[in-house]
């Protein structure tokens, strides 16, 4: 039976090999504490098994997770300069033949080798007339898009094929996973079918574009691997410190204290008033929260079972699911949902970290109103 | 009342732009310390609670092949592509996206789309270079808020499709709840059925926004080339 937890412990290995590199790598400005950033929270992966079930405490974990994010909160996690870099290599003609052993050398010690001493690659193929040292910034960047074109211009629509495998493996695993049984046992885990499937999609995906590429190792990937991990940098931790946030206010009772707060508010007898402050509030709850499913049960508590269903009779269903879908019009306008609005800004290179709110406003307000009127028009 | 104090540090924190690691951390320990739990026990909730959530994470395992289909040319391959298909432009990437994003989270095959397996290397490259071919370089906002567009049409896709799907989270959520919590038998069918409404209305807002962008995208190109048009004179 194939466990979710195998791929938690392959991203905890991978994290600890990110933090090896870049603790060795001189282009980081802060490699020491680049490379403890990543290790600690390559080591988090693996222990967090044992807290699961729960054959070890978590609070050591709590403490790493602590230093991480005193390491990341403080400046001191840095992207490697080779990271950014790697991507150049040499003429394209010789590619295919010595991608190989210039990709792993690149992956273990960074670009600099080469910047530095053009001779070290030149025999190897890896160093090409184009790259040399005297090249500045810009000239790597435009020799990375000259490389890129070539490339593209040579595997045309072949490039799709790796892509396009994710999406249909995972749904291959979403629907048929939960069906397959090997000897009476479910062959995934039960209940993570989708997560597996994601997690398989992509490393399956190697091997077909290492085909495709004609690479004989999976240097490349993991090369690249590490620059885009490097480049989301702190942002691949926020949404899981977010949960964490989400479990101390609940411990510590701030939706207790919210769902009172409301519930003094609400003035008596009037429909469409506790309507509109069952849905605004879950939708500024959930900006607090980051997270519609924190929100629901506090406002569903306060508002939503005791005014709108016990008192006004309103059809249960109907509020409860637009009472959530109204949560998740706040989902949108929050920096607090970090996985959907602060991961894509690190993905895609944006300047504004609310780059990706600001598109999603426009249309998080209209269908809130939305949501107060089909509300107050359906369930009553 | 005090452990409202966190929300207080969580807004400041944000509207001060300092680090978002820093300040969701120092709100959780504030937060753990004035709703009374001891140092101890806000530390099992910081290993509980990472150690639960690490599925948000899984993303990771799909970052190796992306960044190895970008390195020989995806990103200049999809915007190749565009440039062929001379009926494609931005809206219309968008706006279709957004529609087999909906269709697709709304028959539970929500994680075939995301920011890193579709939008950053193939949404939002589609999607500037149907700009790119009609206007020639972009300027940089211009290029930003069409990145930041595409990843806009996945989430709101994904929202609002999902719940229409009978076994996702959210709707077992409702149903474990409100079932446990005041003695209702709900079918998750039931709840599913509701988000119907709300989910047409959200095809049509982001849709039409979505093909909107076109005409936006005229009114603010015409807008940097009077600026320009100036300076050169």
């Amino acid at each position: 039976m194939i466990q979710v937890e195998w791929f938690y412990w392959l991203i905890g290995l991978f994290f600890l090999l990110v933090g090896v590199l870049v603790a060795r790598d001189r282009t980081n400005p802060r490699r020491v504490t680049s490379g403890v950033f990543w290790a600690l929270l390559g080591l988090c992966f693996p222990y967090s098994s044992f807290v699961v079930a729960k054959t070890l405490p978590a609070w050591p974990l709590g403490l790493t997770i602590v230093v991480i994010a005193a390491i990341a909160g403080t400046g001191r996690l840095a992207k490697s300069g080779s990271a950014t870099q790697a991507t150049v290599d040499g003429d394209v003609e010789g590619a295919d033949l010595d991608r190989d052993a210039t990709g792993s050398e690149r992956f273990g010690r960074g670009l600099r080798s080469h910047r530095t001493d053009p001779d070290t690659g030149s025999g190897t193929g890896g160093s090409g007339p184009g790259v040399s040292g005297s090249e500045g910034g810009v000239g790597v960047l435009t020799q990375i898009t000259r490389q890129r074109e070539a490339f593209a211009e040579r595997f045309g629509n072949k490039l799709f094929i790796p892509v396009l495998t994710i999406p249909i493996l995972t749904a291959l695993c979403a629907t048929l996973g939960p069906k397959i049984k090997i000897g009476g046992q479910p062959l995934f885990h039960v209940g993570s079918e989708t997560v597996i499937g994601l997690a398989a999609a992509g490393l399956i995906a190697i091997p077909i574009g290492m085909y495709l590429f004609r690479q004989k190792t999976p240097a490349i990937a993991l090369t690249q691997g590490r620059r885009l991990t490097e480049d989301l940098g702190w942002a691949l931790v926020l949404p899981q410190l977010l949960s964490v946030l989400g479990l101390v206010f609940a411990t510590a009772g701030v939706g207790k204290a919210i769902g009172t707060t409301v519930s003094k508010v609400l003035p008596d007898g009037s429909l469409l008033p506790a309507v509109i402050l069952y849905c605004l509030g879950m939708a500024i709850f959930t900006v607090i929260m980051g997270n519609a499913f924190a929100a629901f049960p506090v406002m569903t508590a306060a508002i939503g079972y005791p005014v709108l269903v016990a008192a006004m009779g309103g059809n249960p269903p109907v509020i409860f699911a637009i009472g959530m879908l109204s949560g998740y019009c706040g989902t949108l306008c929050t920096p607090m949902a970090a996985n959907f609005n602060i991961v894509p800004v690190a993905l895609l290179e944006l300047k504004s970290n609310y780059a990706v709110i600001r598109q999603q406003i426009p249309t998080a307000i209209p269908l809130l109103v939305a949501n107060i009127v089909l509300m107050y028009v359906i369930a009553f | 009342m005090l452990v409202l104090l966190g929300i207080l540090v969580v807004v400041v924190g944000f509207a001060l732009r300092l680090n978002p690691m820093l300040v969701v951390t120092v709100a959780g320990l504030v937060t753990g310390f004035l709703g009374g739990m001891t140092p101890l026990a806000i530390l099992n909730a910081f290993g509980t609670g990472f150690a639960g959530s690490r599925s948000v994470s899984i993303f990771l395992l799909v970052l190796p092949v992306i960044g190895m289909v970008e390195y020989f040319g995806l990103q200049e391959q999809a915007r190749r592509l565009v440039s062929r298909l001379s009926t494609l432009t931005t809206g219309k990437i968008l706006a279709g996206y957004f529609l087999v994003r909906q269709a697709t989270a709304a028959i539970g095959l929500l994680s075939i789309g995301g920011h890193a397996q579709t939008v950053r290397p193939l949404v939002a490259p589609m999607a500037e270079a149907a700009a790119v071919r009609k206007y020639g370089t972009l300027p940089e906002p211009v290029s930003q808020r069409i990145r930041a567009f595409s990843a806009s049409t996945d989430n709101v896709g994904a929202f609002f499709g999902e719940d229409i799907f009978v076994a996702v989270g959210a709707v077992l959520l409702i149903t474990s709840f409100v079932d446990t919590t005041y003695g209702y038998t709900l079918q998750p069918l039931q709840v599913a059925l509701w988000a119907i409404p709300t989910a047409i209305v959200a095809l049509l807002i982001h849709g039409t926004r979505s093909l909107l962008m076109d005409r936006s995208l005229r009114r603010q190109m015409a807008g940097f080339q009077n600026v320009t048009g100036e300076v050169a004179r």
